[in-house]
């Protein structure tokens, strides 16, 4: 499948280099030459340095035809923005949006967006290690 | 009115001055400790430091009684973000977020807010009209109606010259509402004749705003 990803952070990298070796068509897209950097030197998709909010970028980076959009940038709203560009414009199918703050990760989860939110995952797995239980 | 400002920058202080002398209730919310340091000196507690994209910052400010959120930040994914927390979490009726990018006019109309502002196209409008060169400029966008208020300065080898009104090929999504002639205005009637200079002030629809350019030859 093709698949943008926008933030090429250390989850970005990481996630492009598991799905260009699997064979998938992979875009990546950062602000900054220096990030994209991360990538493994034998990464074979595309990169593209630009902003990711803006139509022009993501339609160079291919989103017309993408599969799948994963918003992983550093930035909250940059994500969000992003990826309701991705699903409403480019309608997208699968798209997935980081998001570090819990109260705006659930007002775009009820608004529909399909959100992950690394400060629960990992708080929750931190207190499951430290007693040893799993508890919501 | 209770309205709620996100962003001090200078747009974002001279509305909030602006409105509190209109007699509205306003809050202005900064996130930069220095800059509010600044703005509180001047606007005292009408301003609060806190970031309008939290959604526990809007709670204290009472965002649930807000009648209008106003984004004004630098940043368009942060008054994106600002406009659609105040509409899903606390149910504020009117959301106003200011553009940089007048590109992202359409996404935020898709993504439910209501008034968008770009000074960037403002300026350029306004600095285009002010061009001794221009012939066609917007003076307005009426979003909803997806109509156009242009200004239109008829040039000397326009097809129209001489020619009464009714006899000019209008789009029909169109309406020739005031001509100015020599700093006089005219409403101008079916008879009225235009002449080499006029500048007319047009309403019309998006789709008819190339024929009304052609109709008055100032098609670049």
């Amino acid at each position: 499948m093709k698949i943008v990803i926008l933030g090429c952070g250390r989850v970005g990298a990481r996630l492009a280099n598991m799905m260009d070796k699997l064979g998938h068509d992979v875009s990546v897209i950062d602000f900054s030459s220096d990030s994209l950097q991360r990538l493994s030197p034998d990464f074979q998709g595309t990169t593209f340095i630009g902003n990711g909010v803006d139509e022009d970028v993501l339609i160079r980076a291919g989103i017309r035809e993408a599969d799948a959009f994963a918003a992983v940038t550093n930035g909250d709203n940059r994500n969000i923005m992003a990826s309701q560009i991705a699903k409403e414009i480019f309608k997208v199918k699968k798209v997935v949006c980081r998001i570090y703050d819990p109260i705006r990760e659930e007002t775009y989860r009820e608004l529909g967006l399909e959100t992950i939110c690394p400060t629960i995952v990992g708080a929750q797995l931190i207190f499951e290690a430290i007693t040893d239980k799993k508890q919501k | 009115m209770y309205i709620i400002i996100g962003g001090g920058g200078d747009i974002g202080y001279y509305l909030t001055k602006n409105l509190i002398n209109h007699g509205h209730e306003v809050l202005l919310l900064e996130k930069g400790s220095s800059r509010y340091q600044t703005l509180s000196e001047e606007l005292g507690p009408a301003v609060l430091r806190g970031d309008a994209c939290e959604a526990r910052t809007m709670e204290e400010v009472g965002a649930n009684r807000a009648d209008v959120v106003i984004a004004v930040t630098g940043d368009d994914e942060d008054n994106l973000v600002i406009c659609q927390v105040a509409k899903k979490r606390f149910n504020v009726n009117r959301t106003i977020a200011r553009l940089n990018n007048p590109k992202h006019s359409e996404i935020f109309y898709k993504l439910g807010i209501d008034v968008t502002v770009s000074p960037t196209k403002s300026i350029l409008s306004l600095i285009e009209a002010e061009l001794p060169s221009s012939r066609f400029v917007q003076l307005m966008t009426l979003k909803s109606a997806g109509l156009e208020i242009v200004e239109v300065r008829v040039p000397a080898d326009s097809p129209v010259v001489g020619k009464a009104l009714r006899d000019v090929n209008l789009p029909r999504s169109s309406n020739i509402t005031l001509l100015i002639r020599d700093k006089e205005y005219i409403f101008p009637t079916a008879e009225t004749q235009i002449n080499s200079g006029d500048d007319i002030i047009a309403l019309v629809s998006r789709e008819g705003e190339d024929e009304l350019r052609k109709a008055f030859g100032t098609m670049e």
